[in-house]
Formats: structure tokens, sequence, C-alpha cells
């Protein structure tokens, strides 16, 4: 009896480990890697929930209809909900949410930063190159209903900017950069001539200048008695900027972060001092940087190319009365530089992601919906918005396009001519673009780099010490909040391709108790058996 | 027995005293009365932006919670307060009931023209509950002292709904998703309203009020001519632009 009460005790034992193995293996499976299907099943009917952003523009959300609407003509089998945001946050913070409960949408628009944070899910994200390169239904396939772009017609340099972990994990949709919309007039009223390349220097010295008031109160530059001659609207991409081009440390390929450096600091002193007086703000603390330019208020304003519908006298979009525009000449410049010979810059703008779903006839169809969204009609017609480029020179070389942007002094919104500026001005300087590199976490070093310049100038708004001290406390006060001290310790490979090293010490005292468990229950019904079949053997004799 | 049922009738007198008590709208004294250290409304509209202020006062609102950080709207007896992005749990946004006191430390800033207060956080304040009476500011609109209402709860009496925008055939629409229609249910809306000849740009802010809400429902139903009374908190964006919770037709 007793020997029975031992052998269902070992017994519950073994059926405890290897299912708390098998649960353990479970809960890290998710998703079936997606196969691309060999047919595309057009007798089913298919529902793609596409979000998409825009940037507060009535003619964007006419441009997504109509691709769904000619998309469906062409696929009635398979609708499109369209979802719009404006923020690109909202949505990465709704996409996260929805990864929790398996209700992701199938196609998104997205950065690659953030895909990086979507990939710590397994396979929640499909990886595109296989469909890529599939003859029917691929880049140019042969059983497409469209003319789409072949892999070679994509702009190569954008597409690369989406591989994450060598594999790319995304589609470019448009692409911008930032620029520097400037009040000629009243830069030249000041005495000063724009050089042919804008530098840092440049900018802070006339911004200081333009801070002279008269003897009533008022800035001399524009009869005012407000102005901030320098706005930065993504402090982010300002600080990116800067130590790209001072070839200082960011992050390295791997995730591992080089923010907090030497060059860093000097760079926050520089702006600590010309927010001290006052020559300096940004979007997060004053507002939008086109509502000053607009009205008189701002000297030097950089945000986005596809900003560039606000900007200047006769901004066709505007979040100002008519009576606060003021009338200038608005120049286009790519951002500030400090070597004017090697001019560099960030390559930003929307792409779009595919999110996995156990179906995958569904995913198949969420890849042609999204290859629709790089046919010309669309891609120009998107670019046409704003200051966006497209991302195929299918769409470049194609003479609808190059009659836009050969259009000059038209009265026409769609040929405003800052808008024709910024395109242009990206076009012109594609080669001199750069990423940040793309790892889990990266998002959040993004954040960490916008939100030291913020913090800086809040400081010396509010009068607080902004010295040595100052930048130690501020270093470890982001890299807290930010969770940067932790990005070694995590997968930082978004496909979980990374070297990880050596097993932790608990987790090989783990292993090797349960190594030695299972010994034990071995050895338990090995024992028992002998035992057994002698007591048996014995019986019989 | 008598002296029992006596002694029974005065108790029960005495809680309804007591009830009736609770039931009393405090005085503005006792609205406005603050802790030690705590600015009063005039103290505060007298700070210059991007100093340290710490005040008292009432939920009115929420409007939204994200990644512990809390958006409100908070009044007490002499003026209001915009807290933006407050530091807040999601289990201390829930506590946060309209009328609840709460203690505000934090850095007055101004974007856009809106006065507020940033990188705040708050600790509730045991007391009675108040919940502001809107101002009546209808006859204020287009005038400077507006202003010195920022952030309360008003109201806008007998205005005239207009066109906001066209629809895609040409057509007068009463509402916008959006400020220029080009967003989708859910966002913010847009209408204009009119008195006395002059048109103003009123929003229901998504956050604040949903598309679930009466008031979200209740503009998707306006008709251009319709005369409407609204509620609302006086937001500003380059210029009044009251984010609006409530609208009925005009009594």
């Amino acid at each position: 009896m007793m020997r029975f009460y031992q052998r269902t005790i070992a017994l519950f034992l073994c059926v405890f480990l290897v299912c708390s193995l098998l649960t353990g293996c479970h809960g890290s499976r998710g998703l079936e890697p997606f196969v691309v299907p060999e047919e595309f099943d057009t007798s089913r009917n298919y529902e793609i929930n596409f979000w998409a952003k825009n940037d507060t523009n009535k003619t964007q959300t006419k441009v997504y209809e109509k691709a769904i609407a000619d998309f469906e003509a062409l696929y009635p089998n398979i609708h499109v909900n369209l979802r719009l945001y404006t923020d690109y946050g909202k949505i990465y913070n709704d996409v996260i949410t929805n990864i929790a409960t398996q209700t992701t949408p199938n196609v998104c628009i997205t950065y690659p930063d953030h895909i990086a944070t979507y990939l710590t899910g397994v396979n929640t994200v499909v990886p595109l190159d296989d469909l890529f390169a599939d003859a029917n239904y691929g880049l140019g396939g042969g059983k497409l209903l469209f003319d789409g772009p072949a892999q070679d017609e994509m702009v190569s340099q954008f597409l690369d900017e989406c591989i994450i972990n060598g594999q790319h994990y995304a589609v470019p949709y448009m692409r911008s950069t930032e620029a520097c919309y400037v009040n000629k007039t009243y830069v030249e009223s000041l005495g000063y001539t724009l050089p042919d390349t804008l530098t840092w220097d440049f900018i802070w010295d006339v911004s200081e200048a333009a801070m002279q008031k008269d003897e009533n109160g008022n800035f001399v530059v524009n009869g005012q008695n407000i102005l901030i001659p320098f706005i930065y609207k993504s402090t982010d991409n300002m600080l990116i900027q800067m130590l790209q081009q001072k070839g200082a440390g960011y992050s390295t390929e791997a995730g591992e972060v080089l923010l907090f450096n030497d060059t860093t600091k000097a760079l926050l002193q520089e702006i600590a001092a010309h927010a001290q007086t006052g020559a300096f703000s940004t979007f997060k603390i004053s507002s939008y940087p086109a509502n000053f330019v607009n009205a008189g208020q701002c000297l030097f304003a950089i945000d986005s190319t596809a900003g560039s519908t606000w900007m200047g006298s006769h901004a066709p979009l505007s979040d100002i009365s008519e009576d606060k525009y003021v009338e200038f000449e608005t120049a286009v410049f790519p951002v500030p530089q400090f070597d004017p010979e090697n001019p560099q810059m960030i390559s930003q703008g929307p792409s779009i992601c595919i999110f996995n779903k156990p179906d995958s006839q569904e995913v198949l169809a969420s890849w042609l919906f999204t290859q629709y969204l790089l046919t010309n009609e669309v891609q120009i017609g998107y670019a046409q918005t704003e200051g966006y480029v497209p991302v195929t020179t299918k769409a470049y070389n194609d003479t609808a396009y190059q009659d836009y942007l050969a259009h000059t002094g038209d009265d026409d919104p769609l040929f405003y001519d800052v808008k024709l500026k910024a395109s242009q001005l990206l076009l012109q300087h594609t080669q001199d673009t750069f990423v940040t590199p793309v790892f889990n976490g990266s998002a959040s070093l993004r954040n960490a780099a916008g939100q030291m310049i913020e913090n800086t100038v809040k400081s010396i708004k509010r009068k607080e010490t902004v010295d040595d001290a100052y930048f130690t406390k501020l270093y470890d006060d982001v890299s807290s909040l930010y969770r940067l001290d932790q990005l070694g310790s995590q997968d930082t490979s978004a496909a979980g391709k990374a070297d990880l090293g050596p097993l932790p010490r608990t987790s090989v005292i783990l292993l090797l108790s349960l190594a030695v468990i299972w010994s034990l229950i071995i050895v338990y019904i090995a024992t028992n058996t002998y035992k057994k079949r002698k007591l048996n053997q014995h019986n019989l004799h | 027995m008598k002296k029992s049922i006596a002694l029974l009738l005065a108790l029960a007198f005495a809680f309804v005293l007591v009830g009736c008590g609770q039931g009393q709208a405090p005085s503005a004294e006792d609205i406005n009365k603050k802790s030690e250290g705590v600015m009063t409304y005039a103290e505060y509209a007298a700070a210059d932006l991007d100093t340290a202020v710490v005040v008292e006062a009432y939920v009115q609102a929420k409007q939204s919670w994200w990644e512990d950080k809390a958006t409100v709207y908070a009044q007490d007896a002499d003026g209001a307060y915009f807290l933006y992005n407050m530091a807040c749990s999601e289990e201390d946004y829930a506590k946060l009931t309209p009328g609840t006191k709460i203690k505000v430390s934090g850095y007055k800033a101004e974007w856009s023209g809106e006065v507020e207060i940033t990188e705040a956080t708050f600790e509730i304040v045991e007391g009675p509950a108040y919940i502001a009476e809107p101002v009546d500011v209808t006859e204020l609109l287009g005038k400077d002292e507006l202003i010195q209402h920022q952030n309360q709860l008003v109201s806008f009496k007998g205005m005239t709904v207009e066109a906001a925008g066209q629809d895609d055939d040409g057509n007068d629409v009463a509402f916008l998703y959006n400020y220029d229609g080009s967003g989708q249910d859910g966002n913010d809306l847009y209408f204009t309203v009119s008195l006395n000849g002059e048109s103003y740009t009123f929003t229901v802010e998504s956050y604040l009020c949903d598309k679930d809400s009466e008031v979200y429902n209740a503009v998707k139903n306006l008709k251009i001519g319709d005369k409407i009374d609204m509620e609302g908190f006086l937001y500003w964006y380059n210029g009044v632009n009251p984010h609006i919770t409530s609208v009925v037709a005009a009594k």
C-alpha cells in the first residue's frame, strides 16, 4: 500500500512538471508564422481594418477614401474599414493596447521605431520579404489587378529604413524631412543675408539680434510685443540631428544608449543660453511654430516638410485668424548645419506595417491593399497634399508628378510655393538624409532626446540653476523616466536573434534543480521497478 | 413609553437636520477656504508664468487620462484652473469625481493663450463637494472681459447655428469632424454659432465628451438655423474656443 502512494506521488510530480513545462511553452508561442498562400481565395470575403494617420488635412482623408473605393472596386471581396488618427503616438498607444487583446488592425501607418516594440510579441507583425518576392502577389507580381511598383522601383534608401534585424517589417508610404521656414523679409531687415546653407551659428546670431526692443518695449523687427525668433517643433529631431552632424553618439545599432555624452551637454548649454534671452523656444512650451511665423512673431521655424501648407503669409491652412497674418517672403531651407559642406538631415514619414492574423488569406488581402497604397495614383495624390515625396521612382518619374513639381507662381493651393519648395528640398537632399537605429526601446530613446531639450528650456524659463550638477541630474532623471537604464537588460533584438549572453545565475539554479528532480524521479521509478521485479522473482521461487 | 417616542422623534429630527446640512450648497467663503501656503485665485491669476503655484480647487470635469497623466478642469468660487497632464495614477483618477476638492502643486504656463497648470501633482482634500453653476457669458462674446472667465463652466444662451462648412457635394453642413472636416465619427466636432451678426467656432472635445455622450449626439443632430443654449468650459486656443458639454434648444 505504501508503495502505491509513493508511485502515485511520483506520477503526480511527473504530470505536474510536464504540464508546467508545456504551459510555459504555450505562453510564449503567439500566432503561427505567416506563410504566403499559393493562391488568393477570391471566393471568400475579407474585412481589413486600416489605421491611418493624416495631418488634420481634409485632402489627405479624401486620398485615403478614394484609394479604398478604387481598391474595393478591383477586389469586391475585400472591404477596408478606415480609422483616422492625427497623431502617430496615439496609433502606437492603441496598437500596444490591442496587441494584448489580439485585436490589432490589419494594416497600420506607423514608424519603424514603433514596429520594433510591436515585434516583442511573437509573430505579431508580418515580415514582408517573402511577400515582396512572390511572383504572383509580390511587388510587381503577375496576378495583381493593379499596376503596382516592382521592388526595384521602390526608392531603395526609403525601403532600407524599414529593415529591422535583417528583415523588412514595413514598406515606406511617404517620406519627409524637416525644413527651416524663414521670414526672409525680417532677416534681411536686420541687415543679414541668408547664406546658401543655414548654419546653427547664423540662426543663433540673427535670433539674438532680433531681440532688440524699442522705447515702447516692442520688438524693433516686427513692431509687436511678442516675438520668439527661433521655434523648433520636434525637439527630439533637433538633438538627434545636432548629434549626427557633430558625429557624436546617440545609440548603437544594437541598442546601446550613447545619448548622455559631453557633446549633448555642450549642445544643451548652447540651447539654454538662447532660451535665457528668449530667442529660442519649442512647440511644447509655446505652441505651433506656424502660428508665430504667420503672425510675424518668429523668424526661423523648424517643422516637418509635411507641415509646409501651414507656413507663410498666404498659407492655405492656418489656426490663426486672418487679421493676425502679416505680409513677408518665406524662404525654405534644410535644417541648420554645423558643417555646411556635409549637410545631414533626418528622414521621416509614415511607413505601413501588416499585422499577422490566424487566417493567411486575410493577411494576403492586407498585403494587396498595402501594395495598392504604393500605386502612382495614391502616391502622387498623397504627396501633393503636403511637402511629402513619393517612395517609388515609378511615381516620381510619372509625368503627372513632374508637371506638379514644375508649377511655380500659381495661386491654386495645390501648387502652394512653400509646399513645392519643401518637396524639392527633400528630393535634392535624399542622399543627405539619415535614420536612427531601430530597436526595442528606440522610441523611448527618441522621446528622451526631446525631453532633455524641453526640460532645459523650461528650467531656464523658471529661473532654475542650469549648471553641471543640473545636467548630471537631468541625465539621471530622463534615463530613469524612459527606463533607458533597463534597455541593456531587455531583448533588444526585435526578432529575438541577438546574442543574449550567458544565462542568469537564478535561471541556472532553477534549471539544475529541475534536472536533479527529474533524475531523482527516474532513479526512484527505476529502483521501485527493480525491487518489484525482484520481489516477483522471489515469490515465483 | 412617551419618553421613548419623544427621544426617537428628537433623534429623527436631528438626523433630518444633518441630512439637510449635507445637501446645502457650501458658501463662497467655505468653497474658497484654503489650507496654509495655498494661493487664492487672485494670487494665482497675478502670478507670473513659469512660476511655481499651489492652489486648491474642486474638480469640475475630467478630460483625459493616459500613462499616469490626467487633464482636468477645476474651479473654486472665484475662478477656474486647467490642470494639464497632472501626475495621476489610474486608481487616483477614478477618485477625481466632480466636486472633489484637490490641492494642486505645479507650474503656471500658457500655451496658445490657454493658461494652465503643468507638471502638477495633487492630493485629495477632505471637505464638502462643490459643483460650479455655469456663468452666462453670452453678452461677453467678442469682448476683452471674456478671458477673465477662462476655463470656467459657462453658458451661452439663444445662439443660432450657422453653416460650419460644406460636404463633398458642396452642401452646407451644421458641424464638421475636426476643424476642416478631415476627421470621422469619434473625432472632435466643430460647429459655428452666431449672435448679433458675429460668428464663433465652438468645439465638442472628444476626450472630454466622447461620441457616446449626449452632447456629441446633440451636435450631430443640429440643423442650420437652430436656436440653442449651451454649456461648456471656456477653453482658449488662439482665442476663445469653448469646449461644449451641453446643447439644448433655446428656452
